[in-house]
């Protein structure tokens, strides 16, 4: 098993998110994460979604995506290929005694404080799934009251852009 | 070209203008509207079906005799969960398919309103793509684009379901410049480069094999298959979606491959040194256990479907494109190697299964018990009707027969549900068969168990004037499952015998003939062997109105040979407690 980032571009169609989604459900594929977006162009969105699982039923499951109608391009983004990114918000206990030492954990990730209430932080952090994990790691035994990820969105490095090419059709459409 | 019109009169216009000359399907209240216009296309004939199970069926029996998308219209909720099935039917076997559905009107959905389903999401697993439609506006465009999908590609079903308020309001009438899904574009062209490597494997292998499944039928390629099979020399297997794909009477054809395949053809795919896998998909009744499925073979996978490649069994060379322009460019790259002298020498590769062939042919015993044999039934309805018939199957003991010992010498001479194994699929797909082909003689070969799932259609064949013809080969159980009991539990006969033949003094329920004639078809009955014949010539003569006959055959007849389910193929039975010796040397 391991974990693989794929970047779908979809026409902005209802249902696309079910279909997609059931591809993955079908074969029992639990998806770690799911974003989606509207991107540069007015018709199409992007989905990012993250699975943990074997290479060979990723490659079917990537190709029965490709068989969606509504599915224009489909892109796996390797770690070091790409810049990935999550938005944390965590709400967190901090009291007169541990206040000083959660604002300074905050500090140390350059996470920062949104919300303030007599005995409880929100921190909204930025940040690859590693550094937000490691976050939650150093604030759990302060205690952790709620928490929520927005999901992976991830762009490939370089000057090339995941629309270059494939797109000339869509914008007619768009 | 704008002109008003409801979105009702849309869609038939819209229907009109992709050629669709006849729709099999049942009103109801959503899909109202669309009936009003339709009673008056002259281009668009309506069939009036009694099951709307059945509209879908005989949509994909149009589709076959055809080669053009079925089509089938049924109201909202119970009517487009019927065509369920048939959906899942098309979407198994990829049969060309489009089906309109009514809906409830677009401030209902969602409000769980009176005959309201979400068709959409139930059918999204089994249709090739659908489409929910709430604007009259983006009728013609929906139908355009529904039919493309269902047509081109790896074919399949397609629904459209258009609300009851989209088909009665006014829009202007515009049909597509062209159709534009920048997220679908199949692929047909092969590449060179893989073509080329795939010929010079054929030439390099000792024991080659052309595995021919449905894709080659979908894409007409028989022609072009023929051609590649006579100039290499390799031989030929056909499974059940490709039956008459290539000719049965063909020196090079070996046999059906799968569990109930030919010892020559199931020997021919677990021996071979290369299997060229043409628009097939290594279905697990072909492969039997995978993992000692053609240990040996090196694997050329061409099919217009890249996610079929490497699904079940990986490829060495994978060919993405349509099954014709993959064989017609194998032509040309083979002859290029022939040229230069490259040539596969399969002699000793065609001594191994000409041993095979006539060591083990097709046979069956006749039964004892006083019934007429199922398979002898069968093989002289084939000899009777001849070739250029179209055989229609069911599903169970008789479709294997029917594929069996039927010799099928043209592409779509039979015609079954392969992939979802639908029991009820003979009748209704037989009458779609007929009206898409009428100058052809059908005969729905169909068990007694599918028969009573569908027959209802007859009522549609006989006020239609449907002449289809019937061979209800009885044997008053479902003689498959029966089958599975005798070999794996012990012959406990549970829930198997329907009592449509008489046992122990007991009446039929129901009995075939007086059935068939209060449907006002011809009723014909066969209990001796030395009537089939004669009963048969009987059937063929009658071509005004449907008729049935029913055969009483031995209920212990069974299907053989059988790769037990989840062994080896190495392990096939040739009959019970039979195996072949493989390895035998003349």
């Amino acid at each position: 098993m391991s974990r693989h980032t794929l970047s779908v571009l979809v026409e902005n169609t209802p249902g696309i998110l079910a279909r997609a989604s059931a591809l993955f459900s079908r074969r029992g594929f639990n998806i770690d994460s799911l974003s989606v977006s509207t991107t540069e162009y007015p018709g199409l969105s992007r989905m990012t979604i993250v699975v943990n699982c074997d290479l060979h039923p990723l490659e079917q499951v990537t190709k029965q995506l490709n068989k969606l109608v509504n599915v224009v391009k489909i892109v796996e983004m390797d770690t070091p290929a790409s810049v990935q990114r999550e938005l944390l918000l965590v709400k967190v206990r901090a009291d007169a005694n541990s206040r000083t030492h959660v604002l300074q954990t905050a500090e140390l990730f350059r996470a920062s404080v949104v919300d303030v209430s007599p005995d409880i932080v929100v921190i909204e952090a930025t940040g690859d799934p590693g550094k937000l994990d490691a976050l939650v790691k150093n604030l759990e035994p302060f205690g952790i009251r709620e928490l929520v990820k927005s999901g992976v969105v991830a762009m490939g490095r370089g000057p090339r852009s995941i629309t270059d090419r494939s797109l000339r059709a869509v914008d007619r459409s768009a | 070209m704008t002109e008003q019109m409801t979105g009702a009169q849309s869609l038939i216009r819209s229907l009109e203008h992709v050629g669709v000359d006849t729709v099999f399907g049942i009103p109801g209240g959503a899909i109202l509207p669309a009936y009003d216009p339709l009673y008056d296309s002259a281009k668009v004939r309506h069939i009036l079906m009694r099951h709307e199970q059945g509209a879908g069926h005989a949509a994909e029996g149009y589709a076959y005799a055809t080669g053009r998308p079925g089509v089938c219209m049924a109201t909202s909720g119970p009517g487009a969960t019927n065509l369920v099935t048939p959906l899942a039917d098309a979407h198994m076997d990829s049969v060309p398919m489009v089906a309109i559905t009514g809906q409830v009107a677009s401030p209902m959905i969602g409000t769980d309103a009176f005959q309201e389903a979400d068709i959409c999401g139930i059918t999204m697993p089994i249709t090739k793509h659908n489409f929910l439609v709430r604007d009259a506006r983006e009728i013609p465009k929906t139908i355009a684009e529904a039919f493309h999908i269902a047509s081109t590609g790896r074919p399949g079903p397609v629904l459209v379901d258009i609300s009851k308020d989209a088909l009665q309001s006014m829009a202007d009438f515009r049909w597509p410049e062209r159709i534009d899904l920048p997220g679908y574009r199949p692929v047909t062209k092969p590449h060179g480069k893989q073509v080329r490597e795939a010929a010079r494997m054929i030439a390099e292998a000792k024991r080659p094999v052309f595995y021919v499944g449905g894709g080659v039928l979908r894409a007409g390629a028989s022609a072009e298959l023929r051609v590649l099979a006579e100039l290499t020399g390799v031989p030929v297997v056909t499974t059940l979606m490709a039956r008459g794909v290539f000719p049965d009477g063909h020196p090079l054809f070996v046999g059906m491959p799968g569990m109930h395949g030919d010892v020559s053809a199931v020997g021919a795919l677990q021996k071979a040194d290369l299997i060229v896998a043409l628009g097939a998909r290594f279905d697990d009744r072909v492969t039997g256990r995978l993992d000692s499925f053609a240990p040996d073979a090196k694997i050329v996978h061409a099919d217009i479907d890249p996610a079929e490649i490497s699904k079940n069994r990986h490829a060495d060379v994978p060919i993405v494109g349509d099954c014709r322009e993959v064989l017609a460019d194998l032509v040309v790259a083979v002859r290029a190697d022939q040229e230069k002298g490259r040539e596969g020498d399969y002699g000793a590769w065609w001594k191994q299964l000409n041993r095979l062939r006539t060591t083990y042919p097709k046979g069956f015993d006749e039964p004892d018990d006083g019934h007429l044999s199922p398979q002898g039934v069968i093989q002289r309805l084939g000899r009777i009707a001849g070739p250029e018939a179209t055989y229609v199957a069911g599903v169970g003991q008789h479709q294997m027969w029917a594929a069996q010992f039927i010799d099928y010498e043209r592409p779509g001479a039979f015609v079954n549900s392969g992939g979802l194994g639908t029991m009820g699929f003979s009748v209704p797909a037989a009458l779609g068969a007929k009206v898409g082909d009428p100058d052809r003689v059908v005969w729905s070969i169909d068990g007694d168990g599918c028969f009573q799932m569908t027959n209802q259609e007859l009522a549609t064949c006989a006020v239609e004037g449907i002449p289809i013809k019937v061979a209800v080969v009885n044997n008053g159980n479902l003689g498959m499952v029966r089958q599975w009991q005798t070999l794996y539990y012990d012959r406990r006969y549970s829930n198997t015998d329907l009592q449509t033949a008489p046992k122990d003094e007991k009446v039929r329920v129901p009995d075939f003939v007086r059935l068939a004639e209060a449907y006002g078809c011809v009723g014909l009955r066969c209990e001796r062997p030395e009537d089939i014949d004669a009963t048969i010539e009987k059937a063929m003569a009658i071509n005004d109105v449907p008729v049935v006959v029913d055969f009483s055959v031995s209920h212990d007849a069974m299907v053989w040979p059988m790769v037990g389910p989840g062994i080896s193929n190495d392990n096939i039975q040739y009959a019970r407690d039979m195996a072949p010796d493989w390895e035998h040397e003349d």
